[in-house]
This record gives structure tokens, C-alpha cells and sequence, in this order.
């Protein structure tokens, strides 16, 4: 029962690390900003989902692991919507994402 | 070797920061600043100053020199000069204090003098004496009372200054403004109103839970304070600053912030009605152990309040300014539109 | 394996602020900023579980609120008549207050 606990915690620690260097990555080597928050967007609140749930195989008693629930609640709620924010308010300020330039259909706002 | 790399990287954001011409990007870099000193506070394992730093530095101070730029302007002027007597001055000065240093202890040696006569006198004595397990709470509310009063006094102070320097007077017809304004914000801001009412009520919960487990764990009346008002700023600017004034009454917040300190004050005049010293907390109540928690109780509950209200009054007077300065370059533009 | 996990989440914070420092417009770098945020609250977390203090998660829901806070207000002032740099293209928009 001990060994599965910590077989799981830890897979579920690798899952999360692995997206989060992703996501880093994905930021630096995207072409524009758009890209580059779908990147961010997604892989920041699964990865921080997985490290904590990775978190709640490894921790001692029930108060440690209700204050995980609840950050994993909280960045469940934060993540997307801060990304719908952020494109929101980029697009209405005027920053228009890169189109393919064999595209002929025009962007509408 | 953590702390080595931390170290590193405030530098190179430092750098970064002054290089930068552009203030809305600086901003941004004060608030990665702000967050790595955080996370330095944690790995070296002074919990309470994180703790702190995660919400002042990274959360109120990024969101009030916002607003200060929103009414200067986002570029910096050019300096035409090159300061190079200044250069000079400060690098002779940090020469001599780092040769000033070369003669003290090292970080945290067992024979400085700070760790043979005062830090160890708080730390045996902490738990008979006070009973509460959180020796950093101890020693601020209660071994060091007097010079956390005096941190009150001058945070209530600084409300103050700014009370005196840039208070707007609300108009009476703001109130009339409120539901044509609340009708546009709602439409352009709609999902992120309906996250914040689902959110509010747990922030606010959670600053009453870091207020009262202070005791016991990284908390007390200054972070607690500080989350309270960042959930209220959070929703003065989704909501209007109408709305949340009308919300939170401001005369009714300026009394709080001053009733925060006289609270403080009270405790201490309290003891010395009771016999005792000046904040001695032990005549209080008939056990001594149950005068230091109740002590601690009231004067850390007076710290809360008046950091949250002086917060609050900070922000509400910040932004009601701009909102002057909106309202004055409306009426300009609609003059000349008029005149011409 | 938690030691691995805290080098990795410190890699991402470090290339988050590579692209806060080179970004080229300004919502590059708030969206840096926001990963950056993040990664802290599961710094956070690991180090807490790391150096056997687990009293650090209150902590980490601090950063997380604050962090959301920060992105909210940035984002809500950042649409001023002041601080518009033109954009690239001349689709400019009405400007508000």
C-alpha cells in the first residue's frame, strides 16, 4: 500500500514537472503572443493540478491535505480565466495574432 | 546553493528593471522582483517576512504604482547628464560599509552577540511565558510590543499623509453615475465579475483565518490586513469606485483605521491601570499565561484593522484622484468640442 | 523525486523570466509575469514539503490570490488613454477610461 502511494505520488510529480518545462519552454519558442499563452494557459494549470496532486499522495495528515485541495481548487478557478483576461484584453487593445500568409480570409474582430 | 541562485536572478531583474525605459514593463519586473525576494524569504526559512513580502511587495505596491502611472504617463524621461559624481559618492560609501562589516560575526555564528543575550532569553522563554507556539508572533506582540506600536502608529500616519495630500471629497452626484457605469463594466468585464463574486468571500474568510492563526503559524494582524484590503481593491477596481464606496463607507474606514491604534494603545494603558508595566501583558487576567493570549489577541486584531483600512484609504484616495483627472479631461474635451 | 520536481519547476520560473526580460510587446511580459506567479505557489508547495515545514502552504494560497490579483489589475489599467502605445497595424480601437 506504501510503495503504490509513492509510485503514484511520484508519477503524478514527474506528469506535472514535464508540463510545466513544456509550458516554459513553449513560451520562449513560440512566434507570437497568442501562441503563447495557449501554451502557458494549458499547460500551467494541469501541471500545477498534477504537482499537487502528486502533493496529496505525499503529505502527513488531513489539515495538509485539505490546504492542497483547496490551492488546487483555487488554481482551477485562476488559470483559465486569467488567460481568457489576458487574450480579452490584448485583442481589445489591438494586438492582432500573426496569420499563415497563404491564409486570404481576413481576421474579423 | 539555492539561496546563491535566488541571489542571481534579483540581480539580473534588478538590471533589468533599470535599464528598462518602458514603466508599464518595469512594473511587471518589480513584480517578479518582489516574488523571488518572497520566495528567498522561504528557503530561508523566515516564513512570516514571506509571507509579508508576498503581499505587500508583489500585490499592493504593484497595484498602487499602477495607478500612479496610469496618471503620469508610461515613459521615462531621458536623463541628460551623466551622473558621475554620484557614481563616485556611492561607491566610495558601499566600499566603506562592506570594510565596515569585515569586523562583525558571521551570519548566524553561535557567539554573535545577538544570539548570546537576546535570542535566547525568547526562545526558552517563549513558551512558559506566553504560551502561543509561534515565536515570531511572541516576540512582536508581546516582547516587543512597544516597537510594533510604533510600526502602527506610523502606518496609520502614513494614511494620513495621504488622507491630507490626496483626499477627493465624493460628489453627490457620483452616486448618480453608478448604474450606467455598472451597466458598461458589466458587459465588458462579465466573466471576470462573476470568478470575483465567487471568490470574494473566500479571501476575506482567509484573511480572518491568517489573522486569528497567527499563534500558531505564519500570520498575524499585518498579513491579515493586507489580504482584507487586496480583496476589497479587487473589487473597488471590477466593480467602480463609486460602488465600493458605497460598499465600504469611507469615514466609516477612517474610524476603523483609528480605532485599530487606540485599541493598541488601550492594551498597554490597560496594564498600567492594572499595576503593571507599560504592554506587560501578565496583569491583564488572573493567570499570567492567559493575560499574554489575551493581550496578544486584542492587539494583534488592532493591527489588522488599521492596516487594512489605512490600505484601503490608500487606494480609494489614489484612485479617486484619477478619477478626478478622468473627469477633468472629460469635461476639457467636451468644452472644446462645444466651442468649436 | 520531490527535489527533482522543485528543479524542474525552477527551470520553467527561470525561462518565464527570460521571456519577461526579452518580450517584445507589453502582454509578453504580463504573461510572464502570471507564469511566474504560478510556478512560485508550487515552489512554494515543494519547498514546504522539502524542508519538512508543511505551515508554507498558507503561503502558497497567498501568492495564488495575489497573483490573481496583480493580473486583474494590470489587465483593468492597462486599457488607459496614458499608457496606449500605438499598435502595430492602425486597427485602433475606442479608447476608455
Amino acid at each position: 500500500m506504501d510503495i503504490i502511494i509513492n509510485i503514484s505520488g511520484a508519477l503524478c510529480l514527474i506528469i506535472g514537472s514535464f508540463l510545466c518545462i513544456s509550458g516554459g519552454i513553449g513560451i520562449l519558442r513560440f512566434p507570437d503572443f497568442y501562441t503563447r499563452m495557449h501554451a502557458v494557459g494549458v499547460t500551467d494549470t494541469l501541471g500545477a493540478g498534477m504537482v499537487l496532486i502528486g502533493l496529496m499522495f505525499y503529505s502527513p495528515d488531513f489539515l495538509i491535505f485539505s490546504k492542497l485541495v483547496m490551492i488546487l481548487l483555487l488554481t482551477l478557478l485562476i488559470g483559465p480565466t486569467t488567460s481568457h483576461v489576458l487574450a480579452k484584453a490584448a485583442m481589445h487593445n489591438g494586438l492582432m495574432p500573426e496569420l499563415a500568409q497563404n491564409d486570404n480570409n481576413k481576421n474579423m474582430d | 546553493m539555492i539561496d546563491i541562485v535566488l541571489l542571481t536572478l534579483l540581480m539580473v531583474v534588478a538590471f533589468a528593471i533599470i535599464k528598462m525605459k518602458d514603466l508599464f514593463s518595469v512594473i511587471m519586473l518589480l513584480g517578479i522582483y518582489g516574488l523571488l525576494s518572497a520566495s528567498f524569504f522561504v528557503a530561508m526559512d523566515a516564513v512570516d517576512v514571506a509571507f509579508t513580502e508576498a503581499a505587500v511587495g508583489a500585490g499592493i505596491s504593484t497595484l498602487l504604482i499602477l495607478l500612479v502611472i496610469t496618471m503620469t504617463g508610461r515613459s521615462e524621461n531621458t536623463t541628460r547628464h551623466k551622473p558621475l559624481l554620484a557614481l563616485l559618492v556611492v561607491v566610495f560609501t558601499g566600499a566603506l560599509l562592506i570594510y565596515g562589516t569585515l569586523d562583525m560575526p558571521y551570519f548566524g555564528s553561535a557567539d554573535a552577540p545577538i544570539n548570546n543575550h537576546v535570542a535566547p532569553r525568547y526562545i526558552n522563554g517563549s513558551m512558559e511565558e506566553i504560551g502561543i507556539p509561534n515565536i515570531v508572533t511572541s516576540v512582536l506582540a508581546s516582547y516587543r510590543a512597544f516597537d510594533t506600536f510604533g510600526e502602527v502608529v506610523v502606518i496609520f500616519t502614513a494614511g494620513i499623509g495621504v488622507l491630507a495630500l490626496l483626499s477627493v471629497v465624493p460628489r453627490p452626484e457620483d452616486s448618480k453615475k453608478i448604474t450606467p457605469v455598472n451597466d458598461s463594466m458589466h458587459e465588458q468585464y462579465l466573466v471576470i465579475r462573476v470568478v470575483t463574486k465567487i471568490l470574494l468571500p473566500f479571501i476575506l474568510l482567509f484573511a480572518l483565518y491568517v489573522q486569528f492563526h497567527g499563534d500558531f503559524g505564519p500570520g498575524g494582524g499585518f498579513q491579515a490586513g493586507v489580504i482584507f484590503s487586496a480583496a476589497i481593491i479587487l473589487y473597488t477596481m471590477l466593480f467602480g469606485l463609486n460602488t465600493a464606496r458605497k460598499v465600504m463607507n469611507q469615514s466609516v474606514v477612517q474610524l476603523i483605521a483609528a480605532m485599530g491604534v487606540l485599541l493598541y494603545a488601550c492594551v498597554g494603558v490597560v496594564s498600567l491601570l492594572n499595576g503593571g508595566n507599560f504592554f506587560d501583558y501578565n496583569v491583564l487576567s488572573n493567570d499570567p499565561v492567559a493575560g499574554q493570549h489575551l493581550g496578544v489577541l486584542l492587539i494583534e486584531w488592532g493591527v489588522g484593522c488599521t492596516v487594512a483600512s489605512v490600505m484601503i484609504i490608500i487606494f480609494f484616495s489614489f484612485a479617486g484622484r484619477r478619477e478626478m483627472q478622468q473627469h477633468n479631461k472629460y469635461v476639457d474635451n467636451k468644452d472644446q468640442e462645444s466651442s468649436l | 523525486m520531490l527535489i527533482a520536481a522543485t528543479l524542474a519547476i525552477f527551470i520553467a520560473m527561470i525561462l518565464a523570466i527570460i521571456r519577461g526580460i526579452i518580450g517584445p510587446t507589453l502582454y509578453d511580459r504580463i504573461l510572464a509575469v502570471n507564469m511566474f506567479g504560478t510556478k512560485t505557489v508550487l515552489l512554494i508547495s515543494l519547498l514546504g514539503f522539502v524542508m519538512g515545514r508543511p505551515e508554507f502552504l498558507d503561503i502558497a494560497i497567498v501568492y495564488a490570490l495575489i497573483n490573481f490579483i496583480s493580473v486583474i489589475g494590470v489587465l483593468r489599467y492597462s486599457d488607459t488613454n496614458k499608457l496606449k502605445h500605438p499598435p502595430s497595424d492602425e486597427n485602433s480601437l475606442d479608447k476608455e477610461s
